[in-house]
Parts: structure tokens; sequence; C-alpha cells
């Protein structure tokens, strides 16, 4: 089946790239193959018919989160390869960790049955996907959608309070000063006598 | 193409994730992106659900947990920064000056 091709060929994709962010020596290579994963995954929401899920992943993790990624790699001049010395030490118990999870995940996995396709709750809605979810978001959900926008608001203030910082040395203008200043403090007249000047 | 298909990716995915943690413990910039992999193998799950359960609350979830990992990503970052300035190193292992 053609949606199963699509399925195979975004996930395969996926988890390569995945691979790739964590194995990649480069760190630019790195969020370049986040990127790529990210992408992928808005392909495969798009198969399971979540439109606007698709498009924000796109605009907000490719868009926005991935390059904030990518300018703070590319800002700090780091050694990386000093930084993946013992790294070859920590993998038996990534492996391990990694082997355990899966495990765990396959006998779960082994034991649940959704068959979700005979749940027709709302199946009369013909609305766009958009739609449905604005349509719950506004109203059932309005009050963690507020809260989520405090939490943008206070990482938006807590990133500039954290990078902010007073550089010494640089010439800015400070208005209160300037009204404070007095013609005394700024200007001397001297009666210089003839001859006794220079 | 059914339920379990986007499970055993969003599984996989994960521990990706959790591996890449483990295997990149001391570059701090490595760790976010793996935790931005969990996140997104957690959003795959729940799309996952909301499809084939009909209920588009999973997908309202997702939009949160999206909203949630922004705040994280620029607050980590920010943090990072904040942190190369004083220290000169992202190492993880030297992030330990409230120890005492």
């Amino acid at each position: 089946m053609a949606a199963d091709l699509v399925f195979y060929f975004f996930s395969a994709i996926t988890v390569g790239a995945a691979l790739g962010v964590i194995v990649s020596r480069n760190q630019v290579h790195s969020v370049l193959f986040l990127i790529l994963a990210f992408f992928n995954t808005a392909g495969l929401f798009v198969l399971l018919e979540a439109e606007f899920l698709a498009a924000l992943l796109v605009i907000v993790y490719m868009g926005a989160v991935a390059v904030l990624f990518l300018f703070v790699v590319m800002m700090l001049n780091v050694d990386y390869e000093d930084l993946r010395k013992g790294a070859i030490q920590h993998l038996p118990m990534g492996i391990f960790v990694g082997l355990v999870l899966l495990a765990e995940f396959a006998f779960i996995l082994s034991g649940i049955h959704v068959d979700g396709h005979q749940v027709h709750a709302q199946a009369a809605a013909q609305v766009s996907n958009t739609m449905a979810i604005g349509q719950v978001l506004y109203t059932k959900f309005l009050l963690p959608f507020e809260i989520a926008s405090m939490i943008l608001l206070v990482a938006l203030i807590g990133a500039v309070v954290l990078t902010h910082r007073k550089r010494k040395g640089v010439k800015r203008q400070v208005i209160a000063d300037q009204i404070a200043r007095k013609r005394e403090d700024a200007v001397e007249l001297v009666k210089v006598a003839p001859g006794q000047g220079a | 193409m059914s339920l379990h298909h986007f499970l055993v990716l969003g599984a996989i995915l994960f521990t990706i994730g959790i591996v890449g943690i483990f295997l990149n413990r001391r570059n701090m910039i490595i760790i976010l992106m793996s935790i931005e992999l969990i996140l997104l193998a957690v959003n795959i799950n729940f799309v996952a659900f909301s499809h084939y359960l009909h209920d588009v609350s999973g997908q309202i979830f997702t939009f949160f947990v999206m909203t949630v990992a922004a705040a994280e990503a620029a607050i980590g970052l920010a943090i990072l920064v904040a942190f190369f300035r004083n220290r000169s190193t992202i190492d993880v292992e030297e992030i330990d000056s409230l120890k005492g």
C-alpha cells in the first residue's frame, strides 16, 4: 500500500537522522540532522492527518528552535573533540540502558491492543484539522492555553535576563545625568591676565 | 500502517534520545538535542493515538508539549551561553560550582 511505503520512508529517515544527531562528530551536522528528523516527523504527522501540527513542527521547530541551536553552536568557540573524550567508556552503559528500554517497550507494545478504527465518536464532524483544533483549544483547553502563553512569556524574559550583560567601558546615554547637570559643573570662567595664558 | 507502527517508531526515537544522553554526557548541546528527540518521540505517540482514537485532544497536548519544549530550549541555551561566558567551556562535568 502506498501509505505504508510513505510511512516506512519517512520513519527510516527519521531514525537515521536521530542516530546522526547523537553520533555525529561535527556539532553543525548534528543540528542539521535534527532538522532532518523534525522535517520527516512533520511528514509523518501529515500521514496521520494532523496537518496543523505538521506545519507547526516545520515553523516552530525547524524555523525557531533548530536555528537557535545552530546559532549557539556556531557562536560558541568550543573544542568539541575534547568533549568527546571518554565517550567510549560510557558507550556500554548507554547501550545497556537502551536495550533495557527497548525490551520494556517491546514488552508493553506486545500487550496492548487498540483498535481505534472501530471508535467513531465524532466521525460526523467534517471539519478540517486546524478548525477542529481551534474549536477545542479556545473553549475546552482555554486555561492550559493561557498558561502556555505565560510559560512562553517567562521563557522570553528569562532568556533575555540570563544572557544580558553590562559591558564595561561602553559609553551610553544617561538622560537623568544629562538633566541633573548644572552650569557650575560644566563651565569654569577663569580670569586670565594678559600674557599669562597658555 | 497501524497504531503499532507509530508506537514502535516512537519507542525507537525515545531510546535513541536516551542513548544520546549517555553517549555525549559531557556535551551540553547534544544533551539538549537529545531531549528534543525524546519530546519528538512523545509527540509522535500523542498524534498517533489522537488519529487512531479519533480524538483531537492528543494533538492539543502535542501543542502544549511543543510550547514547553520551545521554552526549555530557549532557557537551556541561554543558560549555556551564560555559562560559557563565565567558564569558557560547555562540559557538563565542569558545571559543579554549586557543589561547594
